[in-house]
């Protein structure tokens, strides 16, 4: 980028909130995913003036605009696909307001998630949705994925907590959308703009429901010996009509390597354990644990473990939670798919998962919010091999279109970004695309802000590819 | 802009094929809407039909207005064209249900009382305690907007609505979201159709995740307050507990004197599965004499073991009395939808009680509930106007201006006390809406007071979906 153009943006921002030299651009050109997109210039904006004025002058300039959280996303949606400015939150990351009778919090969007909750702790209150990566990830970038997480199966996902946003569109403009209750006349654009990955908007205020931290608590270990009994009780438990706050999935290969690693206390033998979690009245509680148990027993459960205490319930959730950290000791890389099946498909796709990695020679673990029919299948490669590369694409291709195939999604909280945009077609026409497009086009006609997101760009080649040019890029180390 | 009503009849009859088609005037005044008739009846009977009939209307520039059980048909501003009524009732069939993934694909025409009759058969339903239930349409629902007091527990429609198929205004079918319960598949349009009046598209099938019905039976709780400040003390203990209510409704005295004097005169289908035994459509009993008109009432409903309705029950009453209380009524399940029928028909009661009621819907935050319905009551009083308030437990109000007779007189006092009622709203950083008005205050006034920032966004939207402007044209300015 020349320098008169850094000048101009460093003049209006200061020197400190503006990188260019490639060796801090190196930090900002990947994410939790497999795809990488360096930037050309990264700024740190501190108000929703800035904000503005950043996407005036790259309109003026005709340079592509991307918005950052912290780069925990897992699709490549906050990468600067071709280039251009890349605005980083960080720095925005004030709660504003605290509304506990009401339950609501205003945020900026470089809040992290995990802080909203403690902050709003005190008052018995929570932020419900809550990814793997609630300890770094941002609220901005929970907005623009429409961010899930393991309590999202009783809580819903990012965009049932959202009642409001203060957007800037491409030309600076700066609208506000929803209401602090929720319930705006008009057309949903709240509902519109949470998870459009930042391809219509860049959020700078968000304002979120506080849920109320239930007064009981359960959390069940259930342990088994085959994968089957496993997905057999997740369908018998959405079949009897309890709705626990979390079920969570660990095959055996998963759970041995991250009891390795955490010492969680999961049974090493085992095939599969359930993580099982129920919240309400102390009554209600009671009456869910022991349907539960039931349902375990049911299907052969070696045993079903309630945890004792906190510090129990906690080390088995940070089982749980860092198992993708785990993972990464055993592989150089990664690839965590993010299919969702309809729930009652839950065995037959978990066998599918297994012949497809038989199939292409790698172990693909599970570990997913099995409540919900999301799939989590993870499979290890070496990047720098890069036919082994392309295999891992490929089976990871063949399982997303199983879930397509039995009536499911490409992806259920992880968003399309860079990593999927050419699965696309398999769920999507060409009238389908036509109108998301017009859509876009409606507040982002440019494509100036986050482009390559979303839609395919081999869209009319009549063949879907199963990766995107820059899949093949050097990995990230 | 209208053309010859019996060319039209002609044309469309030798442009569209098998789709059956009416002209003759007495039918054609069935579908009135704001006194403005059809030129001709389209009953399309699959969703291709329905596209053919929109391209044909895209062509002739033809305004299209889609209508269901016409409940509802009253709801926004007046039409500002009106050509063809789209009759959607013949697509009416359930497309796929998947009991163990609680999920089901519905035609938008079914009505809801015949989809939850369905879903009853497995112990669960969808939570839509909707207005005119016996009769009223899903497809009706969604574009109406229209909300439920089970809102309270489950949400509104935009938290279960997964995805939805629909002809855009150029006459393509398209789809958004999909079959699964959690999904970040592209942009969520199908939120953009909840409320949308049928504006941006024709709703063809809609997608939800159904919930298990309350099995065990359900409670009914009704405290009455002398005044408002009591059902509000108690509105907020409840709200600070752990107690998480089906439904929580605060009903004003004029409101409680309709519902013991009166009986909707929609016929009566239960809606929980335990009241759904009687599946003869008949009307509700009368309210018990626990039921005190002229107070303020706080109505709850709840359900689940005999543990957890005992702990109810205890709380509740002890929270009632500590908020001074004047008496407190438990109901089982046969005396319970004497008033939750009549809670739930409150909108179809106001209607029949005064054709030309005015009822408002406004949405501010439950700790500004206090002040607020002080002043609603001083400016229908100024106003010489019988007044009626139900609010719900997160925020939603319903005030009904009740004026006895219509003639220019009343018109000009609902219209005055209408611009009060929006300042007062907007002042309170609320939104106000009117949802039931007669035509000739809508001519006089904007249905949402005054104009929000993110009004040029919708435009946008409108324009996106339907860029001839066929679909219900006018009924957002």
């Amino acid at each position: 980028m020349n320098s008169s153009l850094i000048r101009e943006f460093e003049d209006s921002l200061g020197t400190a909130s503006v990188l260019y030299r490639p060796e801090d651009l190196l930090l900002y050109e990947y994410d939790g995913s497999v795809e990488k997109g360096r930037p050309d210039l990264v700024v740190f904006p501190t108000t929703r003036e800035q904000v503005s004025h950043i996407a005036k002058l790259a309109a003026k300039h005709h340079l592509p605009i991307v918005g950052w959280g912290a780069g925990a996303g897992l699709s490549g949606g906050a990468l600067a696909r071709t280039g251009g400015v890349m605005l980083v939150f960080a720095r925005m990351n004030c709660i504003l307001e605290l509304d506990v009778a009401n339950q609501r919090a205003v945020v900026q969007p470089g809040v992290v998630n995990y802080e909203l909750t403690c902050a709003a702790e005190p008052h018995g209150l929570y932020f419900a949705p809550d990814p793997s990566s609630w300890k770094s990830c941002t609220i901005g970038g929970n907005v623009a994925e429409n961010a899930g997480g393991p309590h999202t199966l009783a809580y819903g996902v990012t965009t049932n907590h959202v009642t409001a946003l203060e957007l800037v569109l491409p030309d600076g403009e700066i609208v506000r959308v929803g209401s602090k209750q929720g319930d705006a006349p008009g057309y949903d654009l709240t509902g519109l703009f949470v998870g459009s990955e930042g391809t219509l908007a860049l959020v700078t205020e968000i304002t979120v429901k506080l849920a109320r931290k239930p007064e009981a608590l359960k959390t069940l270990l259930a342990v088994f010996d085959t994968v089957d009994d496993g997905a057999e009780t997740v369908v018998d438990i959405t079949v009897r009509a309890i709705t626990p706050s979390a079920c969570e999935m660990l095959d055996g290969w998963t759970l041995r390597a991250v009891e390795d690693y955490i010492h969680a206390g999961f049974p090493m033998d085992s095939a599969a354990v359930l993580l099982i979690e129920v919240e309400g009245l102390t009554e209600t509680v009671g009456a869910q644990a022991a349907a539960i148990i039931e349902a375990c027993n049911a299907h052969h459960a070696r045993e079903v473990r309630v945890a004792r205490d906190n510090a129990e319930r906690e080390l088995l959730w940070k089982g749980r939670k860092n198992a993708f950290g785990a993972l990464g000791r055993l592989a150089p890389s990664n690839y965590v798919l993010d299919g969702v099946i309809p729930r009652s498909k839950l065995r037959q796709a978990l066998r599918r998962i297994q012949k497809v990695g038989e199939q292409y020679g790698f172990q693909i673990g599970n570990i997913f919010h099995a409540g919900d029919g999301n799939l989590h299948p993870i499979v290890l490669f070496d990047p720098r091999d890069k036919k082994q590369f392309e295999r891992a694409l490929q089976a990871a291709a063949e399982i997303i279109r199983y879930c397509v195939e039995v009536g499911g999604a490409l992806t259920g909280e992880h968003g399309i970004g860079m990593e999927k945009s050419e699965l696309m077609p398999l769920l999507f026409s060409d009238a389908d695309f036509d109108l998301m497009r017009r859509v876009h086009d409606a507040f982002n006609p440019d494509s100036s802000l986050n482009p390559g997101k979303i839609f395919p760009l081999s869209r009319g080649c009549g063949e879907i590819r199963v990766h995107s040019q820059s899949s093949t890029a050097p990995l990230r180390p | 802009m209208m053309n010859g009503s019996s060319s039209l009849a002609a044309r469309l009859e030798s442009a569209l094929g098998p789709t059956q088609m009416v002209s003759d005037a007495a039918i054609c005044a069935n579908y009135a809407v704001d006194e403005m008739i059809p030129s001709a009846v389209a009953k399309p009977s699959s969703p291709e039909e329905i596209a053919e009939l929109v391209r044909f209307a895209a062509r002739e520039k033809l305004a299209v207005i889609p209508s269901g059980a016409r409940t509802k048909l009253r709801i926004g501003m007046t039409p500002a064209r009106y050509d063809i009524a789209l009759d959607m009732s013949a697509l009416n069939k359930i497309v796929h249900y998947d009991p163990g993934d609680l999920t089901l694909g519905v035609d938008a025409g079914t009505p809801i009382a015949k989809l939850n009759a369905t879903l009853f058969e497995h112990q669960q339903f969808l939570p839509l305690l909707v207005p005119w239930y016996s009769l009223t349409t899903i497809g009706g629902t969604i574009a109406s907007g229209i909300d439920s007091p089970l809102r309270q527990f489950y949400g509104t429609a935009r938290d279960f609505l997964i995805g939805a198929e629909f002809v855009d205004g150029t006459g393509k079918l398209c789809k958004s979201g999909g079959r699964v319960v959690k999904n970040v598949t592209g942009h969520d349009l199908h939120k953009l159709l909840i409320g949308s009046l049928g504006t941006l598209a024709v709703i063809a099938r809609l997608n939800f995740r159904t919930f298990p019905a309350p099995l065990v039976g359900s409670r009914g709780f009704v405290a009455s307050f002398p005044n408002a400040e009591g059902a509000l003390a108690l509105r907020r203990a409840v709200a600070q507990s752990s107690l998480t209510p089906l439904t929580f409704d605060i009903v004003g005295p004029a409101l409680a004197q309709i519902f013991a004097s009166r009986t909707p005169a929609t016929p009566e289908t239960g809606v929980f599965a335990d009241e759904n035994r009687n599946t003869n459509p008949s009307s509700l009993q009368p309210v018990g004499d626990w039921f005190r008109p002229h107070e303020w009432q706080l109505c709850a409903a709840f359900a689940g073991t005999p543990e957890v309705l005992d702990r109810y029950a205890r709380d509740l009453r002890r929270l009632a009395t500590e908020s001074c209380a004047a008496s407190v009524a438990f109901l089982d399940e046969a005396t319970r939808p004497a008033v939750w029928g009549r809670l739930r028909e409150t909108l179809s009661l106001l209607l029949e009680f005064s054709p030309d009621a005015t009822v408002f819907k406004i949405s501010v935050l439950p700790s500004q509930y206090g002040a607020l319905f002080a002043s609603l009551r001083q400016i229908a009083d100024q106003a010489g106007l019988p007044h009626a308030l139900v609010a719900r437990g997160g925020g939603t109000i319903y005030f009904t201006l009740l004026p006895g007779s219509a003639n220019d007189e009343t018109t000009r006092r609902v219209a005055q006390a209408a611009t009060q009622i929006f300042q007062l709203i907007s002042a309170a950083d609320g939104d106000a809406t009117l949802v039931f008005a007669p035509p000739a205050l809508k001519a006089s006034a904007d249905i949402r007071g005054s104009s929000r920032s993110d009004i040029a966004l919708m435009r946008k939207l409108k324009s996106a979906f339907d860029p001839q402007d066929i679909l219900v044209p006018g009924r957002f300015t």
